[in-house]
Order: structure tokens, then C-alpha cells, then sequence
């Protein structure tokens, strides 16, 4: 009986609206009420530095490459004693995405996400972070890392002078 | 002359009051019905204007008013202007004839609580009703666009299909009070309500103004998912602001038409008549709500099957039981 039906099916919708309206909404009130993220949840990206201080980044774009929305700008650079690094180092909140694909791609481990994901204001210029706004002065989660001091390249010790690292071989002893 | 001067005084105050009252009733249901709607899907709605949300109306009306008014190049720009006016207009104007409380004793003069007790009041009800068709019917025409247009169709169809079975639905009031006036109507309810003689017609009644209102599950002539905003897409600034008023000052006057023609009006033990006209208008305010949050939208074809074959004979066998019933008491 499809009319029976029908009037059954009437008034369940009814009972379930007045039911909901006596329970607390689900809503967070935000800037009042923080959500409850949950603890590995991260955001907002900064640069680390090494252990000796020095920044990380060696302005090499793969993170650039891997961003998917191409909100990282660097221009790279070298200093006089062979380190290279970022002349400036552009990241745009305003379309960073915080899918971390950045942070996996770096070969230094210098640019990290971080728990801070409040980024919002009215002028959205204000959201494009340069490299003083991303530079922080801790070396992030990989306290001991320094890349310098595991490649090879002698800019922060000599070669050679490395933990783990072997003097350079002499070529010309095997010269009869 | 004293006298007459009192008089017109006590009727433009008593007008004044009355635009008042229904206007800022307009006002808070918009709110109220953000705020229930809101609760009913697990929301707060809005509560960020004034403690609670309580001054959001104002805001809304500083809002509608600073926006562009903008009209399409290719509109029928006179009928595109008269529209909502027509809208708004005739919906404060149902509200002339509908009596809110017992005549009323100061200084010696009698006032009635209705602002013109015509004696034909509820075919001047329905008159303006009809005539509110012509807002909607040519906001969507003289806008030029596809989707006010398919809007309009919608509502001129719609209110050929139910307006035929409201007005069949106030018949046997009419027989019963055996006058048109709704004053008179009103008095015929003070030991039982017309709900309780004649159940039918109410019901016929309340999905009829549920159509009348333009509201789910009858809102066809907006269908916001299917005709973006149906008649009044093109509209924006003071002008929707318009349609939307009239749309709500139209569901307080037929929840007043309601209460008047079928709960008794101002009848009602303990408290005062005005008190319990409010009490009647804003219980039927809650369910227009609350079948909103509940029921889906019908299609147009099922709503004019309902008319027609369905609310159509009904209503006109009603008038029938009741003729015979009337007769057979003499």
C-alpha cells in the first residue's frame, strides 16, 4: 500500500528535527574554542638551522619542485667559503596547502612543518612569509643533523675532518 | 469634533502599532528561523550580531540597503522595479482585515482591534493572495532570464493547483459563521474552534497557505539547488530584500488567517485575546519552520497531482458534508 506507506513516512522526519533541536550543537565556536587537532597534526612550515647556528638550506628547489600549488620561491646563492644559500626565500600562505611534500623533498632537512596552522587575516600580502619570517633559531626535530658535516665537502670542517669520514685518498700513490 | 479628533487619533496610533508589530515580526522570524533551523541540524546559527545574534535583522536590513542595487541590461526595467513593491504590498496589505483582539474600551470610544472590519474581509484575503501571484509572476518575467522565468511558471502553476482547493477550504467557515467578515468569523469560534467541527478544512487550509507561503515542501517557484533563486535570481540589494520581507510578513499573515478562520482567534481561557492571538500566530510560525527543517521539496508535477486530483475533491466534498450536516441542523 504505497499511500500507507507515504504517511507512515510522514512524521519520523518530524520527531527527528524536534529530537535534534533539544541536543547541543556539533559546531566549534572557533576563535573562542580551539579545536581538539589531533597531536601529529601539522601546518605552517619554518626553516631550521644546524647545530653551529648556520642556516639549513642550501637553496638547491626541490622543495619548490615538489610543491604541488608552487607557493616556494627561493633565488640560490654562495658565499665566499663555498656554502650555498637562499639570497631571499618566498613562501605564499595564502595557497601553501600543508601537505608536507616540501619537507619530505629536502635534502638538508631545513624546511619543517610545525603544529601552527592559525594563519588567516584580512590583507593577504601579509601571509606571504619571506625568509626572516621563516628562519627560526633551533635545528627543529633533527637536533644533531648537519649536512655540511656529512657530505664530504670541506666548508664546514676540512675534508676529511668529518665525523665518519676518511682522509681523501691519495690518487698518485698507486703510480709505480 | 473632540470626540472624532480622539478617534482618529486612537486609529492612527492603533495603524502605526500594527505596522510596527508585523514588521518587526517579519524581522525576528527571519531570525528565528535561522536560529531553529540552525538547532535543528545541530548548528548555533547566527549568535556573533548582539548577544545571541539578537541584532542580526538590523544588520541584515544595513546590509540589503548599502548593496548595488543592479538591474540586467535586457530587463523589462518598469515591471522589473514594480515587482517586489507588488510583493511586499499586498502581503501588509492582507493584513488590514484581520481582527488580533476583542474590541477594545478607551475614553469611551469603542476600537475594534482590526484596522478595517470589511465585511467581505475574507475575499479581500483572498483577492490579495491572488494578486501577490503577480510579484512573483513578473519579478520572474521581466527579469529575462531563464531561471527567474522557469521560477515564475512554477508559481503561477503552483497557485492554480492549491488556490482552487484554499478557497473551497474557507467555505464551510463561511457556512458555519454564516458571514464573511472575519470579525464575525472569530465570534462564531468562541465556544469551539472551526479546527475541531471541521478538521478537514483545516487541513485542506494548512497545506493550502503552506503553498500560498511559497515554502518547503512547496517552494518550487525558489528551488535554490535547481533554479539558483527561482523568480528573484536577478534581484539583488533592497529589492530581493523585498521579496524576502514579503515572504515573511505573508507567513505571519497566514498563520493569522489560520488562527482567525480555524483556532478561534483571540478565544481563550485566562489570558487577554491579543495575548493569545500572538500565542496561536507564532505557534503556527514555529511549525512553518519546522516543517522547513523536516519535509523535502515536492516535484512540480506531484504537487499539481496533489491539488487536483487530491485536495480539489476533498475540499468540495467537505463543502458537500457540511452543507448537508448545516441543513440537517437547520
Amino acid at each position: 500500500m504505497p499511500l500507507l506507506r507515504d504517511i507512515k513516512g510522514f512524521f519520523p522526519p518530524f520527531w527527528i528535527t524536534l529530537r535534534n533541536m533539544f541536543r547541543k550543537p556539533v559546531t566549534v565556536q572557533y576563535p573562542e574554542q580551539k579545536p581538539e587537532l589531533p597531536e601529529r597534526y601539522r601546518a605552517r612550515l619554518v626553516l631550521t638551522r644546524d647545530p653551529d647556528g648556520e642556516e639549513r638550506c642550501v637553496a638547491c628547489h626541490l622543495c619548490s619542485g615538489a610543491c604541488p600549488v608552487d607557493c616556494i620561491s627561493m633565488q640560490a646563492a654562495e658565499a665566499d667559503n663555498g656554502r650555498r644559500y637562499a639570497a631571499w626565500f618566498r613562501i605564499n600562505f595564502t595557497r601553501c596547502i600543508f601537505c608536507g611534500l616540501c619537507t619530505e623533498a629536502c635534502p638538508t632537512l631545513a624546511i619543517q612543518v610545525t603544529s601552527d596552522f592559525e594563519l588567516s587575516g584580512r590583507d593577504p600580502l601579509k601571509l606571504v612569509y619571506e625568509k626572516e619570517d621563516l628562519l627560526v633559531d633551533h635545528c627543529g626535530k633533527n637536533v644533531e643533523y648537519s649536512f655540511y658535516r656529512q657530505t664530504g665537502i670541506g666548508v664546514a670542517a676540512p675534508r676529511g675532518g668529518n665525523p665518519n669520514e676518511s682522509a681523501p685518498v691519495d690518487v698518485k700513490d698507486l703510480l709505480p | 469634533m473632540t470626540e472624532q479628533l480622539i478617534m482618529l487619533a486612537l486609529i492612527l496610533i492603533k495603524l502605526v502599532l500594527v505596522f510596527a508589530v508585523v514588521l518587526s515580526m517579519a524581522a525576528y522570524l527571519v531570525l528565528a528561523e535561522r536560529k531553529l533551523l540552525a538547532r535543528m541540524q545541530l548548528r548555533y546559527g547566527p549568535n556573533r550580531a548582539g548577544p545571541g545574534g539578537m541584532i542580526q535583522p538590523l544588520a541584515d536590513v544595513i546590509k540589503l540597503l548599502t548593496k548595488e542595487d543592479f538591474i540586467p541590461a535586457t530587463a523589462d526595467r518598469g515591471l522589473f522595479l514594480l515587482a517586489p513593491g507588488l510583493s511586499a504590498l499586498t502581503a501588509l496589505l492582507t493584513f488590514a482585515v484581520i481582527p488580533f483582539g476583542p474590541t477594545l474600551e478607551l475614553f469611551g470610544q469603542k476600537l475594534p482591534m482590526v484596522v478595517c472590519d470589511l465585511n467581505i474581509g475574507l475575499l479581500y484575503f483572498l483577492a490579495l493572495s491572488s494578486l501577490a501571484g503577480y510579484g512573483l509572476a513578473l519579478g520572474g518575467w521581466a527579469s529575462n532570464s531563464k531561471y527567474s522565468l522557469l521560477g515564475s511558471i512554477r508559481g503561477l502553476s503552483q497557485l492554480i493547483s492549491y488556490e482552487l482547493a484554499m478557497g473551497l477550504s474557507v467555505v464551510p467557515v463561511v457556512m458555519m459563521a454564516k458571514s464573511f467578515s472575519l470579525t464575525d468569523i472569530v465570534m462564531a469560534q468562541a465556544q469551539i474552534p472551526f479546527a475541531l467541527l471541521n478538521p478537514p478544512a483545516f487541513l485542506i487550509f494548512l497545506i493550502s497557505i503552506f503553498a500560498e507561503s511559497k515554502r518547503t515542501p512547496f517552494d518550487l517557484p525558489e528551488a535554490e539547488n535547481e533554479l539558483v533563486a527561482g523568480f528573484h535570481t536577478e534581484y539583488s540589494g533592497m529589492r530581493f530584500g523585498l521579496f524576502f520581507v514579503g515572504e515573511y510578513i505573508n507567513m505571519v499573515i497566514l498563520s493569522s488567517m489560520l488562527t482567525v478562520l480555524f483556532l478561534g482567534g483571540w478565544h481563550g481561557p485566562w489570558l487577554p485575546g491579543i495575548a493569545w492571538f500572538m500565542i496561536k500566530v507564532l505557534a503556527i510560525c514555529f511549525l512553518f519552520i519546522w516543517v522547513r527543517g523536516s519535509l523535502p521539496r515536492l516535484r512540480y508535477d506531484q504537487l499539481m497531482n496533489f491539488g487536483w486530483k487530491v485536495l480539489m475533491p476533498l475540499a468540495l466534498l467537505n463543502v458537500l458534508i457540511t452543507g448537508a450536516c448545516l441543513l440537517g441542523m437547520g
